[in-house]
């Protein structure tokens, strides 16, 4: 048997700059994810708690306020029955992804009606690499290049490998994305899935109602002096990078029958969605293999596609994706919102702030028929998802 | 001692649905939830301040006020009463309070109180004074327990609840609560009585609190609140009676928040909160708020960590025994059983006896299971716990074995001998014994060092005292492990020396025996009976009489007759009385039985209420002074802690020495 899996409703907190100063910098991560679960059920009140199936959660870092099953032990803590299982997900970057694609394959198999996804990531808790203990097989037999565990050298390596792209490319990219990312935000496209997160502080106790790291008023000039980090006169910068960011996502993902039955909103419905491997040296490259197997399982091609909600983990890397595609660096089709540069990428929770962002867009473009949500992951991997506009 | 200053921390906060900018007062004195906020002078003014910035500003929608995690504010603090020395410093604090907290009250934009922990006292009265109050669900604990002190809640909490509750609900929570031994009732409670306009639960308690208030701001959601105009005289009246009835008259503090209550029917704001005032420094003037405060410590902290305890490490207790199996002895099983949860053994010798009282113990399970108290499977452990044997090698690998038998020496010893040849080396032995020696409980064994006395108070499950009695030969491990199992069954354990009753039943049998001796010479039983009402004591002596029954009050006056002939007398009327088959000199009416009447009838010296009062003090005093001689506690604190959790006696008294320290010629010794 296999069935209709759609995308019913997605939120996410504001998104942190991670750090003691930070919006989240006295929150824990655990009380993130409860926060958009409990939004979820709050937002969709025809969807009784106890029909969901499944709680997956994905985190990269699965210790601490991110261990504990993070999944189960957010949904106890969000209130939901007992009865109701979760557990934990890990696919770095693609966290959120990962939790949509794997209960959506639950659904289809009808293993579930209804199921909650997400991720978190609280990157002032936990940097990148917390308590990672790296095979020394790694290196003695050289299975993977040493860059491969920096992902800003990772980035570096891109560029290499595409000459084309050029720092001055990735830095008029950036621009966009935060141009885009404000005027989304003037529109009001992203407020209405953001759930406003109580956030202590030495100050007392605020109210974190929007993104704290987009930059709106970024220039070319300003960003053509800033430094590279991960080369000498290299050309990746903290302007043409996503940043060091806390925040969780979650979405309801159904049946769609079920969701029919429920009452439930039908956004997009999941059309295929593929995961590939690459050289991890230059794991920005993922999404064009995972996006061509996705492409191909689903019949379509590039120019099927409507939308784009690619994720800003570098400029450098969607430059490749579009290269790859021929799209143009400019193309009003893709992260139409901006992307990941501004809003920030806090690792396992962004493939569902792509999806949520895509749904909304599906609904300004009723004519668009197709959109992709399509990610790059650590050590050398790339995700893709096709959705179907069901506004 | 310095204040621990609650600070009134200011955000600005957006609020959702284009609301406006909140001012967001976070009130926080720098510690985690085991010290909570309170304020003191210096924490006035922090919130003080806080509203002079807030109130420059014009560009504000609303006001906020919440608690770091887990508490809201729990009131003034208490440690700063000691600080006031004049009438004028105590009005001057009074009307800091409400100079400040009223504020909140008549700002021009709404104020929120967001109660998101536990809100007492003056922490409520802040959330009173606001415009609106949301509560979390999870909240523990609402009160004003002022009149449990002594004082009344006078930071504006007598005005502002009866208007915004009605007369009656807060009187319930202003006089009646504080007065059943300071209930407390939790946020449902609080939002069901209409102390808060809405409830949000705890996981996501802020963040709804503000987006209810962004929703009130913008009017989307109009609180409606009814009007209490109705009958206040009944409402104050009612509560008077039952202040009168469990105090009469002894302590001012309720009776003043009753006045108070009254007058908030027609005061205005500011004749309303000039009485407050007024009251606030004749109470905290007054002796009887002195005595709760030194009270209130006694339980929170003297009677946490109990004076004489040894440093050695208490034994592990893996499986309790308990010799017997009567209605003492279930009720042992049970407590044992539910708050260490190990095996533990009844022995009877007596088949049917056994069935009984394991039977009862696990028939009590069932009660708790049916009132939902306790789930299955516990129910389920607890009842596997608790099994009866017909011969003491049941116990050989048990650590602790209590004796609920009989109350007699010799019978008592042999138990403990016949114990001890079963259990191991270092196993503790302790006896329920209420006037035996302890140390002549354990003269005959093995093992002396390891017998210790363990004298709880029925019923068993309810009572917080704990006696704990050092015999001559008991040893540290065997103390310790004794304080370590009382802790754990939730006891305030205090440690006493191996003297006739110990505390609690040598002060209440002396007490008693004054009593009756003025009856059994003339005194009309009303009149006696009655003579100690000014103290405001949790019942007559002639109702404890009743209620402990007349013979086991003979036996024990017998007991200390004989170990003390000049001070104790054994009423030979109570001996007839209790011949007689008695239940008390009252009957089922509660008026007094006739034939008890007969029976203390012919005494030809009576005295007057006063007399018998000045007597009764007079032997109090006298028998606390000896006790203290003697060395039977550490010291009066002791004393007191063991009267006030022992036998009920109230804080106004401070137990009873600050009570006989202020009358004149009852001077103790310091």
């Amino acid at each position: 048997m296999s069935r209709e899996v759609v995308f019913v409703d997605g939120v996410r907190t504001p998104f942190g700059k991670s750090g003691p100063k930070g919006l989240y910098a006295e929150t824990r991560a655990d009380d993130l994810v409860v926060r958009v679960i409990r939004e979820l059920i709050r937002r969709n009140p025809s969807l009784p708690p106890e029909r969901v199936d499944e709680v997956a959660v994905a985190a990269t870092t699965q210790i601490g306020d991110q261990g504990l099953t993070i999944g189960r032990s957010a949904a106890i803590l969000a209130g939901l029955p007992k009865s109701v299982p979760g557990y934990a997900i890990d696919r770095m970057c693609a966290g959120a992804m990962t939790a949509v694609t794997n209960v959506a394959g639950g659904i289809a198999f009808g293993a579930y009606d209804v199921a909650i996804a997400g991720g978190v990531e609280h990157m002032g808790r936990h940097p990148m690499g917390e308590g990672v203990d790296p095979n020394p097989r790694f290196v003695s037999e050289r299975l993977v290049d040493q860059s491969a565990l920096f992902m800003g050298v990772t980035a570096e390596n891109l560029h290499d490998r595409y000459p084309s792209i050029t720092k001055e490319r990735a830095d008029a990219y950036a621009v966009l994305s935060q141009e885009r990312a404000a005027k989304a935000y003037a529109d009001g496209r992203i407020q209405p899935d953001l759930v406003p997160m109580a956030t202590r502080s030495a100050q007392g106790w605020g109210l974190a109602t929007a993104d704290e790291p987009p930059r709106p008023g970024t220039t070319l000039d300003g960003l053509a002096g800033l430094k590279t980090p991960f080369r000498a006169h290299g050309r990746v910068t903290a302007g043409n990078s996503s940043g060091i960011n806390d925040g969780a996502t979650g979405c309801v993902v159904a049946a769609a029958d079920v969701a029919d039955e429920l009452g439930l909103s039908k956004r997009m419905r999941l059309v295929s969605y593929a995961f590939a491997g690459v050289d991890p040296e230059v794991m920005g490259v993922g999404p064009i293999p995972a996006t061509e197997r996705a492409l191909r399982l689903a019949g379509l091609s590039i120019g099927d596609i409507g939308l784009f909600e690619i994720n800003e983990a570098f400029a450098v890397q969607v430059l490749a994706f579009l290269e790859h595609f021929g799209l143009a660096d400019d193309d009003p089709r893709v992260n139409a919102y901006g992307g990941a540069i501004a809003y920030g990428h806090p690792l396992a929770s962004s493939g569902v702030r792509l999806m949520t962002q895509l749904s909304r867009q599906f609904q300004e473009h009723p004519e668009v028929r197709y959109g992709i949500t399509t990610m790059c992951v650590g050590l050398g991997m790339g995700g893709t998802v096709i959705w179907e506009n069901l506004a | 001692m310095s204040e621990l200053v609650t600070k009134a921390l200011v955000r600005d906060v957006e609020l959702p649905y284009g609301a406006g900018t909140m001012a967001l007062i976070t009130l926080d004195n720098g510690e985690d939830h085991t010290k909570p906020n309170t304020f003191g002078e210096q924490g006035l003014l922090s919130l003080n301040e806080a509203l002079d910035a807030i109130a420059a500003r014009a560009d504000l929608a609303a006001v906020g006020v919440t608690g770091k995690p887990f508490i809201f504010a729990v009131g003034a603090d208490l440690k700063g009463v000691e600080q006031i020395t004049t009438r004028e410093d105590a009005l001057r604090i009074a009307r800091l309070g409400h100079a400040v907290f009223r504020r909140l009250g008549e700002s021009p934009v709404p104020t929120f109180a967001f109660v998101n922990g536990a809100a007492m006292g003056g922490g409520l009265e802040i959330a009173l004074h606001c415009s609106y109050r949301t509560v979390s669900a999870g909240v523990p604990a609402v009160a004003l327990p002022e009149c449990f002190l002594g004082l009344v809640p006078g930071w504006g909490g007598t005005q502002l609840l009866p208007r915004l509750i009605g007369p009656e609900k807060a009187l319930t929570l202003i006089v009646e609560n504080p007065l059943s031994q300071n209930r407390m009732i939790k946020g449902p409670e609080a939002y069901a009585l209409g102390i808060a306009d809405a409830m949000f639960e705890p996981a996501d308690f802020l963040e709804e609190s503000m987006r209810w208030a962004a929703r009130v701001v913008n009017g989307d959601v109009t609180v409606e609140r009814a009007a209490h105009d109705g009958d206040w005289t009944s409402a104050v009246d009612r509560a008077r009676t039952l202040v009168d009835m469990r105090l009469r008259g002894a302590a001012p503090a309720p009776y003043r928040a009753l006045d108070l209550v009254a007058l908030a029917h027609t005061a205005t704001r500011d004749e309303g909160f000039a009485a407050e005032d007024e009251a606030l420094a004749d109470l905290l003037m007054g002796p009887e708020l002195r005595a709760g405060l030194y009270a209130f410590d006694l339980v929170q902290r003297r009677a946490k960590k109990p004076a004489g305890v040894p440093e050695t490490e208490p034994r592990k207790i893996t499986k309790v025994g308990v010799v017997g199996a009567g209605l003492m002895a279930s009720q042992f099983a049970l407590l044992f059983a539910r708050r260490l949860e190990v095996p533990v053994v009844l022995t009877d010798l007596d088949q049917e006896r056994l069935d009984k009282g394991v039977g009862a113990a696990h028939a009590e399970i069932d009660r708790l299971l049916a009132k939902g108290r306790i789930k299955g499977d516990k129910a389920n452990q607890l009842k596997a716990l608790m099994t009866g044997s017909l011969t003491k090698d049941a116990f050989a690998d048990a650590d602790f074995v209590i004796e609920a038998v009989f109350e007699d020496l010799k019978v008592k010893q042999q138990v403990f001998a016949e114990v001890e040849a079963v259990v191991t080396d270092d196993c503790v032995l302790a006896t329920n014994t209420s006037s035996l020696s302890v140390t002549e409980m354990a003269a005959g064994l093995r093992h002396p060092e390891r017998v210790v006395g363990f004298h709880f108070f029925n019923p068993v499950a309810v009572m917080p005292l704990l006696e704990i009695v050092r015999g001559a030969r008991t040893g540290d491990p065997a103390l310790a492990t004794a304080f370590a199992v009382g802790r754990k069954l939730g006891k305030s354990c205090v440690l006493v020396k191996d003297a006739p009753a110990f505390v609690v039943n040598r002060l209440l049998t002396r007490f008693m025996g004054e009593v009756v001796a003025a009856v059994d010479e003339g005194t009309p039983i009303e009149t006696a009976d009655h003579a100690l009402d000014p103290l405001g004591l949790p019942m007559t002596p002639f109702t404890l009489l009743q209620l402990v029954g007349p013979a086991v009050g003979l036996h024990v006056a017998e007991t200390l007759h004989a170990a003390f002939p000049g001070r104790f007398g054994v009423s030979e009327n109570l001996a007839r009385l209790v011949a007689a088959g008695k239940p008390g000199v009252y009957g089922a009416d509660f008026t007094i039985d006739p034939e008890a009447r007969a029976i203390f009838d012919g005494g030809t010296d009576p005295s007057t209420a006063e007399r018998v009062r000045e007597r009764t003090l007079q032997a109090l005093a006298e028998e606390i002074r000896l006790m203290l001689e003697e060395g039977v506690v550490a010291d009066a604190r002791d004393i007191d802690l063991c009267m006030i959790l022992g036998a009920g006696w109230p804080f106004h008294l401070g137990g009873i020495t600050p009570y006989l320290k202020r009358m004149e010629g009852l001077l103790l010794p310091a």
